[in-house]
C-alpha cells in the first residue's frame, strides 16, 4: 500500500527544493488554444469572468464598506430597515437580465461545438484501461496509444523530462485545416478525451458512439489526457495530437499502411523462443502491465497474478482463448482484435516462461491463427 | 417574542426526569440536545477522518511523481474521503444542529418522534464502520470516486463495493428518519402563535432540506440497489453489453446528487442569517425574500442535475435547457447576498467568531458561486469539467459554505448548549488559520484546474507542481488548524466563563430566552408568542 523507499524520498525532496520553480511555468488560465472553437469558448470564458469580477467588487465593495464604517467600536448606531420591496425587485431583475446577456453568446458558442457535419476525416476514438485506440475510418489505419513516461521517472528514480506523463508512444497525427470528426466510444468503463488546445472534450462511453470535430488551424503538438476516472491508471492515459501540413499527412499515412504490411509479414515467420520471448516481454510491459504488474503478481482480486497461475502454466489453448477473447464479467479484455497475431503469441510464450513459470512452451503466431479459424 | 420557562425544571419532577447517569444515557437518550450533541461529535470525529484521508491526498500531490502512495489506494482516500466528508461529516453536523436547535427555536418540548432520533442517530455509526473497515478487507475499499459511476463500480470494483452498499442504504435510512422527523416537529410543535412566516430562518431552511432529503435519498438508494442488482443478480442496468446504459446511472445519480448539494448548504443559510443580524444589531434584511429564495432554490436544484454530465453526450437541447436552468439558481442565491450584505450595511457591527465565520462564508460562498456560474455555461464547461477548477468550486462552497456556516453556528450557539463562553481569543485564532489554510489549498485549484490538470489523479505534470505545492501546504495548515478546534470546545466545556441566557448582545428568538445551558427539559409548557 504505502511505497515505503524513504532515502528515495527524502532524496525526491530535497532535489524539488533545490531547483525551486524549474518545475516549469506557472500556468493559470484556459489556453485560448488553436481551433476557432476553442477561441470562442477562451472569449465566453473570459466574458464571464469578468462579469464575475465586476459583480464581486461592487458587492464586496459595500460589504467591505459596513465593515469598515458601521462597526460599533466606531460608535456606530443600527439602523432598523428591514425591507424595501423595490429594491429587492430591482434585484433579482438585474442579475435576471445579465443572465440573459451571458446566455446569449454561449448559445451561440454551444451550436458551434455542436455542428458535427461535413466532415473531411473521421477517426474513431476508443478508451480502454488504460490507453486510446484511433482508427482512420476511410483509411482502414487503426493503432493504439499508450504512455510512454518510464516507470523511473514516476517512481522518482530518475528525473523527469519535459513532457512527464502528456507523452505517448503513438501519437494521433491529423492534417491542418480539415474538418476532423471524432466518433468517441469506449470498450470497458467511461473515459473522457480532452485536449485543451482543441477545447474537445467527449466522454467515451462503453455502448455510446458520441460525436466532436475539431479544425486546428496551426501545426504542432497539442496534448492532454483522460478526464474521467477510469481506475487505478487514470493518471496515466495522455493524449497527444499531432497536427501536420497536408503532404506531411499523407506521408505519415503510407508510411504507417506500409509498416502495418509489414507487420502482417512477420505472421509467416520461422520464430525462435528467444525472440518470441523478448518481443513477448515488449507487448507484456505496453499491454499487461498496467494491470498484471511488470513482476506478474498482478493486483488481487481485480488483477489476478499470471506468476504461477493455473492458466498460465496449464493448458496453452486455455491460455490463448483467454487472451484473444477475455474473460467476460471481468476486467480481463479480449485482446484477439487488439494486438496482432504475433504479439498474441509473443506475450503468451513470454508469460508461460517468466517468473519462475518455466514450462518451456513455446507459442507460435500460427496457433493464434488456428485457434481464429477453428472459433469461425 | 418572550417565552414562560416551564417550572417543571424548577419541581420535584426533575428528579424523574433529569438524564440518566453513565454510558447508558446516551445509547438510550430520546432527548433532542442529548442527541444533537451526538450528532456532532459523531460529525466531528468524521470530519478528522475524512481530512486525514485529504491529508494522504495532499502528501501523494506535493509533488509529482508517486511517493507515498499507489494509484489504487489513493483512488481509495479520494473516494472515501468524499463519502464520509458528505454523509458523515456535513450532514450529521447540521442534523446536530437541527437537534439542539430547531425545538428550541420553535419552542417544543422535544423533536416529535423521539424514539425515532434515537435511532437515526445510532444507525449511523454502524453504517461508517461498514465503510471504513471495507479500507481493511480484500482489494481495498471502494476506489471509483464519491459519484461511484458504473460501470467502473460495478464491473471494476474490489468486493467491498457490496458493504459500500449496505453502508449507502444505512445511511439514507438515518437521513429519511431524521427528516421525517424535522418535518413533523416543525408542522406540529410550533409554540401557539408562532406562524410559518414568524418561524427563524434556520427552522425554515432546515424544514425545506428535509423535504430534499426525503425526495432523493429513495433515489440515491434506488441508484445503489440497481448496482447490487447487476452485480450479483445478473441483471443490466449499466452494462451496455447486456442492453443497459451506462449513462442512466449518471442521470439517476445526479437526480439525487445535485439537491445533495442543496441539502449541505441551506442550513448553513439558516444559521448565517441568524448571526449576522445578531452582530449587526440590526433585522434581518428581507425575511420574506429569504423563504422564497431559499424555496426557489430547492425547487431549481431538482431540474439541473445533468449540468454534472454536459460532456456525456446529449442533445443540444438538452445542454440549453439544463445551461438556463442552472444560470437561473444565480438569481435567488443573488438576492439571499444582497439580503445578508444589506443586513450589514448600516448596522453596528462586532466581530466575534461567529461573526467573523459567517462573513468569510458570505464572501468565500460567492466566489464559489462565481465559478458555480462559469461551470454552469455548457461550452466552456467542455474545458472546465472534471479538472481541479471543478475541485475548487466545490470546496469553495462546501469547506466555507457547508463548514464555515457549521462552525459559525456552532461558535453562535455553543454558549448556550454549555452554559460556557469559549475563549475568543482561541476562537478567532481558530478562524483565522482555517481562512488562509482554506484559501490557500483550494484557490491554486482553480488555476491548474484551468491550465489542464484533470480530477483525480495521483500524479500529474510538472507544469501543474508550483501550485500543488502551494495548494497542499494550505491543506496541511488548514488540517492541522482543526484541532485547535477541538481544544477549544474541550476547553469550553471544562471551563470558561458563565454564559448569560442571552449570550449575544443583538441575539434575538427563543432560544435565547432559556437559561444556559438549557434545563435538560426545555418548553414542556409552551411559551407564549406575541
Amino acid at each position: 500500500m504505502l511505497l515505503g523507499d524513504k532515502p528515495k524520498l527524502i532524496a525526491a525532496f530535497s532535489t524539488l527544493l533545490a531547483c525551486g520553480s524549474v518545475y516549469g511555468e506557472w500556468g493559470y488560465n484556459l489556453p485560448q488554444g488553436v481551433t476557432e472553437v476553442s477561441r470562442s469558448i477562451y472569449d465566453l470564458h473570459m466574458t464571464i469572468f469578468w462579469i464575475c469580477v465586476v459583480i464581486g467588487v461592487v458587492v464586496f465593495g459595500v460589504m467591505f464598506w459596513s465593515m469598515l464604517m458601521h462597526r460599533k467600536s466606531l460608535g456606530a448606531k443600527p439602523a432598523a430597515f428591514h425591507e424595501n420591496t423595490l429594491i429587492e425587485i430591482i434585484w433579482t431583475a438585474i442579475p435576471f437580465l445579465i443572465l440573459v446577456s451571458m446566455a446569449v453568446p454561449a448559445t451561440q458558442t454551444l451550436i458551434q461545438v455542436y455542428d458535427t457535419k461535413e466532415s473531411d476525416i473521421d477517426i474513431q476514438i476508443t478508451g480502454y484501461q488504460w490507453k486510446w485506440h484511433y482508427k482512420y475510418l476511410a483509411d482502414d489505419v487503426g493503432f493504439f496509444s499508450n504512455l510512454s513516461t518510464p516507470k523511473a521517472e514516476i517512481a522518482n528514480e530518475e528525473p523527469k523530462g519535459d513532457h512527464y506523463l502528456l507523452e505517448v508512444d503513438e501519437p494521433m497525427v491529423v492534417p491542418v485545416n480539415k474538418k476532423i470528426r471524432f466518433l468517441i466510444t469506449a470498450n470497458d468503463v467511461i473515459h473522457s478525451w480532452w485536449v485543451p488546445d482543441l477545447a474537445v472534450k467527449k466522454d467515451a462511453i462503453p455502448g455510446f458512439i458520441n460525436e466532436a470535430w475539431t479544425r486546428i488551424e496551426e501545426p504542432g503538438i497539442y496534448r492532454g489526457q483522460c478526464a474521467e476516472l477510469c481506475g487505478k491508471d487514470h493518471g496515466f492515459m495522455p493524449i497527444v495530437v499531432e497536427a501536420k501540413s497536408a503532404e506531411d499527412y499523407q506521408a505519415w499515412l503510407v508510411a504507417k499502411k506500409e509498416a502495418a504490411a509489414k507487420e502482417r509479414e512477420l505472421r509467416d515467420k520461422v520464430w525462435t523462443s528467444e525472440e518470441l520471448y523478448s518481443r513477448g516481454e515488449k507487448v507484456y510491459i505496453k499491454t499487461c502491465a498496467a494491470c498484471h504488474q511488470a513482476n506478474g503478481e498482478g493486483v488481487p482480486p481485480v488483477f489476478p497474478a499470471i506468476k504461477g497461475s493455473k492458466i498460465a502454466v496449464g493448458e496453452p489453448q486455455k491460455h490463448i482463448e483467454v487472451v484473444v477473447n477475455g474473460v467476460q464479467g471481468t476486467a480481463m479484455q479480449a485482446f484477439g482484435k487488439q494486438l496482432s497475431e504475433v504479439d498474441i503469441a509473443a506475450v503468451i510464450t513470454y508469460q508461460r516462461n517468466a517468473w519462475g513459470n518455466n514450462t518451456g512452451d513455446q507459442v507460435v503466431p500460427m496457433d493464434i491463427v488456428k485457434f481464429n479459424e477453428a472459433g469461425q | 417574542m418572550s417565552a414562560v420557562i416551564d417550572d417543571h425544571t424548577h419541581t420535584a419532577d426533575d428528579h424523574h426526569h433529569g438524564p440518566a447517569k453513565g454510558f447508558m444515557r446516551w445509547v438510550l437518550t430520546t432527548n433532542h440536545k442529548d442527541i444533537g450533541t451526538m450528532y456532532l461529535w459523531f460529525s466531528f470525529a468524521m470530519f478528522l477522518t475524512g481530512g486525514l484521508m485529504a491529508m494522504v491526498i495532499r502528501s501523494e500531490l506535493f509533488q509529482p511523481g508517486l511517493q507515498i502512495v499507489d494509484p489504487e489506494f489513493f483512488n481509495q482516500m479520494t473516494t472515501l474521503h468524499g463519502l464520509i466528508m458528505v454523509f458523515g461529516a456535513v450532514m450529521p453536523a447540521f442534523v446536530g444542529l437541527a437537534n439542539w436547535m430547531v425545538p428550541m427555536m420553535i419552542g417544543a418540548p422535544d423533536m416529535a418522534m423521539p424514539r425515532m432520533n434515537n435511532w437515526s442517530f445510532w444507525i449511523l455509526p454502524f453504517a461508517f464502520f461498514i465503510l471504513i473497515s471495507s479500507l481493511f478487507m480484500e482489494g481495498g475499499a471502494p476506489n471509483f470516486g464519491w459519484t461511484f459511476y458504473a460501470p467502473l463500480s460495478t464491473t471494476y470494483a474490489p468486493p467491498s463495493v457490496t458493504f459500500f452498499i449496505l453502508s449507502v442504504h444505512m445511511m439514507g435510512i438515518s437521513s429519511i428518519m431524521g427528516a421525517i422527523n424535522i418535518i413533523a416537529t416543525i408542522l406540529n410543535l410550533r409554540a401557539p402563535g408562532m406562524t410559518m412566516m414568524k418561524m427563524p430562518l434556520f427552522v425554515w431552511t432546515w424544514l425545506i432540506t428535509a423535504f430534499l432529503l426525503i425526495a432523493v435519498m429513495p433515489v440515491l438508494a434506488g441508484v445503489v440497489t440497481m448496482m447490487l442488482m447487476d452485480i450479483h443478480f445478473g441483471t443490466s442496468f449499466f452494462n451496455a453489453g447486456g442492453g443497459g446504459d451506462p449513462v442512466l446511472f449518471q442521470h439517476v445519480f445526479w437526480f439525487f446528487g445535485h439537491p445533495e448539494v442543496y441539502i449541505m448548504i441551506l442550513p448553513a443559510f439558516g444559521a448565517v442569517s441568524a448571526i449576522i443580524p445578531t452582530f449587526s444589531r440590526k433585522p434581518l434584511f428581507g425575511y420574506t425574500s429569504m423563504v422564497y429564495a431559499t424555496a426557489s432554490i430547492a425547487f431549481l436544484s431538482f431540474i439541473v442535475w445533468a449540468h454534472h454530465m454536459f460532456t456525456v453526450g446529449m442533445p443540444l437541447t438538452g445542454e440549453l435547457f439544463f445551461m438556463y436552468a442552472t444560470m437561473l439558481i444565480a438569481v435567488p442565491t443573488g438576492v439571499k447576498v444582497f439580503n445578508w450584505v444589506t443586513t450589514m450595511y448600516r448596522g453596528a457591527l462586532t466581530f466575534e467568531t461567529p461573526m467573523l465565520f459567517a462573513i468569510a462564508f458570505v464572501i468565500l460562498f460567492t466566489i464559489g458561486g462565481f465559478s458555480g456560474l462559469m461551470l454552469a455555461i455548457a461550452p466552456s464547461d467542455f474545458q472546465y469539467h472534471d479538472t481541479y477548477f471543478v475541485v475548487a468550486h466545490f470546496h469553495y462552497v462546501l469547506v466555507p459554505g457547508a463548514i464555515f456556516g457549521i462552525y459559525a453556528g456552532i461558535y453562535y450557539w455553543l454558549p448556550k448548549w454549555t452554559g460556557h463562553m469559549y475563549d475568543e481569543l482561541l476562537g478567532k485564532t481558530h478562524f483565522w488559520l482555517s481562512f488562509i489554510g482554506m484559501n490557500l489549498a483550494f484557490f491554486p485549484m482553480h488555476f491548474v484546474g484551468l491550465a489542464g490538470m484533470p480530477r483525480r489523479i495521483p500524479d500529474y505534470a510538472l507544469q501543474f507542481a508550483n501550485f500543488n505545492m502551494i495548494s497542499s501546504v494550505g491543506a496541511f495548515l488548514f488540517g492541522a488548524t482543526q484541532l485547535l478546534f477541538l481544544f477549544i470546545v474541550i476547553k469550553t466545556i471544562m471551563s470558561g466563563k458563565k454564559a448569560t441566557p442571552q449570550v449575544w448582545e443583538g441575539a434575538e428568538g427563543l432560544e435565547w430566552s432559556l437559561p444556559s445551558p438549557p434545563p435538560y427539559h426545555t418548553f414542556s409548557t409552551p411559551p407564549d408568542i406575541k
